[in-house]
């Protein structure tokens, strides 16, 4: 099962190589993790999702805890906004590219480079629409592709 | 004011009173300003014993220990010390010299990245790259080594942030707002336990090395005797109810009594505190008493629900949690549990084969001889004896490396808490391969006469496993015979300027022991032992607490 953890730490060096070397020591499968800013200038945001069964992601949650530069540990659930940004460099002959940018199009995202022979993509979404995306880029050659970890915000309440 | 000068004031704001370690290039100035202060300075001859001579006295006092080295090679030598300490939540804090900031990264002369190095072995380190951080991160680094679980804390100090000019003004407070250990114990989870306590029939407390630590041991004692519920340690809590007291089992896992083994296993609850449900403490895991609801009060929360499912966990300090759940319990009758635990006790005492020379017998009559002594042990085969024999009578009498087992900690330990008590009698029971690994400590203990005797069970062999060998590997004796029985301890003991005495027989054992207590100053016991003695009962690898055997 993936789990996504969003952890909440101080801004100071060196808490990226202790959240790293946590997950090595104890054995914890990383699947992505992505750092960055936050609304507060001395605090980051790591998100990262965890494969593991309950009881390894209740271990990743409290050795997280333990860290003492990390300040909040959240599981992200169901109710929440996921997002992923992928960078693809595909194939594109003269006679491919109507279909490409029509693909484009349906997934709502972007080409952001365009030369003789290939475009640049952008596209942004949940993991699962990521993936069909570049699955469908496939058949067209994928010369490279640069796929970011997931950020995750849990949604507010609507009632 | 120098930051070196202000290093080591803060230090005696602190209230430190000793500092253990070895000067260098990159420390050299904290050393400098240490020369004009009132603290206690004990230059080992290894940092390793200065890291574990640190870790003995806070074992021993239950403050914190300090140590400092240089960079490089001063540093990287600390590393077993502070793992050591690790495993075994001691607070000590390690100021390592660093290469000037301008030089880090750059391979510098005796540069070593020690905080990356002990990242994994350390509560939490800091490496001070400005001056003006200085005296919170030492403030910090004594707040987080002393409270909550306790732990390491290693500071790496650049040699140019030593150098620097700073104010001195030490923080009253620290601010760490992703600390803050949860003391209390949730009230519904203590009344939730109480109400089980109340409803078992076989209760059983296991109480673990945490108990010492929160100085819990006369709220445990309270509460057992409440209850009334027996009570098995682990290896670290040997010492937390003395092991005379009635309701004492001793301590249970792969060596431990029967008794203790047999009541985890039949129990119908166990109210575990402090501990951590180790390998070498439930045996197989899957098949640790089968019958027990488990109540787990630790202050740690990720050590709850790690190794072992619990049915009430409880967030708090050993200390307060025990205190308010003694008030929530009542007293109940337990007759047949009882009975039937005392006949254990009666029908399967610790035993071994008396003829020959046993090393257990030195232990039983060093018990006899010296019974508070403050114990210190290395690892092997001594230090199973010595937690089987050695009978505890208070809190951090008993010190050894439960979670790391480190040879050649007990000597420096015990040098540790000598300086922490310098009026009692302090021993290692000490194995010969454990024993040269920091025999160096014999020249520290000489030149500032700490008196600590060190009883050497020479079986010539690194006799455990030497036993696994002979156990389970068919008797193929792969590099185990060390030959201690040619090397004549008690020679070296006099080369170091120490007392050397060798002891070949039981008969001679009582004056070698009674001569030793009486003498203030170090001395070294080699006693002659029977290299085949073996360490049992015994829990096989992969077998329940219940398949424990005994000695064919
Ligand atoms: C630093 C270190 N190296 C190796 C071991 C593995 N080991 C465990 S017990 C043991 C033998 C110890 O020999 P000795 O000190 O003579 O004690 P004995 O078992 O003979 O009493 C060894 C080598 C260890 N625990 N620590
Ligand atoms: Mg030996």
């Amino acid at each position: 099962m993936k789990h996504t953890i969003a952890v909440l730490v101080e801004n100071k060096p060196g808490v990226l190589a202790r959240v790293a070397g946590l997950f090595r020591r104890r054995g914890f499968n990383i699947e992505s993790l992505t750092v960055g800013t936050t609304e507060k200038e001395d605090l980051s945001r790591m998100t990262i999702v965890v494969e593991g069964d309950d009881k390894v992601v209740e271990q990743v949650i409290k050795q997280l805890n333990k860290l003492i530069e990390t300040i909040k540990v959240s599981e992200i659930s169901e109710s929440s906004v996921e997002r992923e940004l992928c960078l693809i460099r595909v194939h594109a002959p003269p006679e491919k590219r109507g279909e490409i940018v029509e693909l484009t199009n349906i997934f709502r995202a972007r080409i952001v480079d365009v030369s003789r022979n290939s475009f640049i993509i952008e596209v942004t979404g949940d993991e699962d629409k990521v993936s069909a995306f570049i699955d469908l880029m496939r058949q067209y050659g994928i010369k490279e592709l640069a796929r970011t970890g997931k950020v995750a915000m849990v949604r507010g309440n609507k009632k | 004011m120098r930051a070196a000068d202000a290093i080591v004031k803060a230090l005696e704001m602190e209230g430190i009173e000793v500092v253990f370690g070895i000067p260098g290039g990159a420390i050299i100035e904290v050393y400098d300003a240490l020369y004009d202060s009132g603290i206690q300075h004990i230059t080992t001859r290894h940092e390793q014993g200065a890291t574990h001579a640190a870790d003995g006295y806070a074992r021993a006092s239950g403050k914190v220990g300090v140590a400092f080295v240089t960079s490089g090679p001063g540093a990287t030598n600390t590393v077993t010390g502070i793992a050591t300490a690790y495993m075994d939540s001691s607070p000590i804090v390690v100021f390592t010299g660093q290469v000037p900031t301008s030089m880090i990264g750059n391979d510098a002369f005796q540069e070593a990245d020690i905080t990356g190095i002990t990242m994994p072995v350390t509560k939490h380190n800091y490496l001070v790259t400005d001056a003006k951080d200085l005296l919170h991160t030492i403030k910090e680094a004594f707040y987080i080594a002393s409270t909550g679980r306790p732990g390491p804390v290693l500071v790496d100090l650049p040699k140019d942030v030593t150098t620097a000019d700073i104010d001195f003004n030490y923080p009253k407070r620290v601010s760490l707002p992703g600390y803050k250990p949860k003391l209390e114990g949730h009230p519904k989870q203590i009344a939730r336990a109480a109400e089980l306590i109340m409803k078992a029939e076989r209760p059983v407390i296991l109480a673990g090395g945490g108990v010492i630590l929160s100085n819990a041991s006369k709220e445990l004692v309270e509460l057992a005797e409440t209850i009334p519920a027996f009570v098995v340690t682990t290896l670290m809590g040997k010492g937390s109810i003395p092991e005379t007291h009635p309701l004492s089992l001793g301590f249970a896992g792969m060596h431990g009594t029967k008794y203790a083994n047999y009541a985890l296993s039949e129990s119908d609850l166990i109210i575990a505190v402090g501990c951590r449900f180790s390998d070498r403490t439930t045996g197989n895991v899957a098949m640790f008493a089968p019958n027990a609801k488990i109540i787990h009060i630790d202050v740690d929360p990720a050590e709850i629900g790690k190794n072992v499912n619990v049915d009430v966990p409880i967030v708090g300090d050993a200390k307060k949690v025990l205190a308010k759940l003694k008030k929530a319990v009542e007293y109940k009758q337990r007759k047949e549990w009882e009975d039937r635990v005392n006949d254990w006790k009666r029908k399967y005492p610790l035993k071994y084969k008396k003829e020959g020379f046993k090393p257990q017998y030195v232990i039983e009559r060093a018990c006899e001889i010296m019974p508070d002594a403050i114990v210190t042990t290395e690892v092997g085969q001594n230090q199973m004896w010595a937690a089987q024999f050695f009978k505890v009578k208070y809190p951090r009498q008993f010190i050894t490396s439960g979670g790391l087992g480190t040879m050649g900690f007990g000597f420096p330990a015990a040098m540790g808490a000598q300086v922490a008590f310098p009026e009692k009698t302090v021993i290692d029971i000490a194995g010969d391969g454990s024993f040269f690994m920091n025999i160096q400590e014999l020249a520290t203990c000489v030149n500032y006469e700490i008196p600590v005797k060190v009883l050497v069970l020479n079986n010539g062999y690194l006799g455990m496993v030497r036993q696994w060998q002979e156990l389970f590997y068919k008797e193929r004796y792969s590099a185990t015979c060390i030959g201690c029985e040619k090397t004549g301890f008690e020679a070296i003991a006099r080369g170091f300027g120490a007392i050397g005495i060798t002891v070949e027989k039981p008969s001679e054992v009582d004056d070698a022991l009674k001569e030793a207590k009486e003498i203030d100053a170090p001395v070294v016991i080699d006693f002659r032992v029977d290299y085949q003695a073996n360490v049992f009962p015994m829990v096989p690898p992969g077998a329940s607490l219940k398949e424990i055997i005994d000695e064919e």
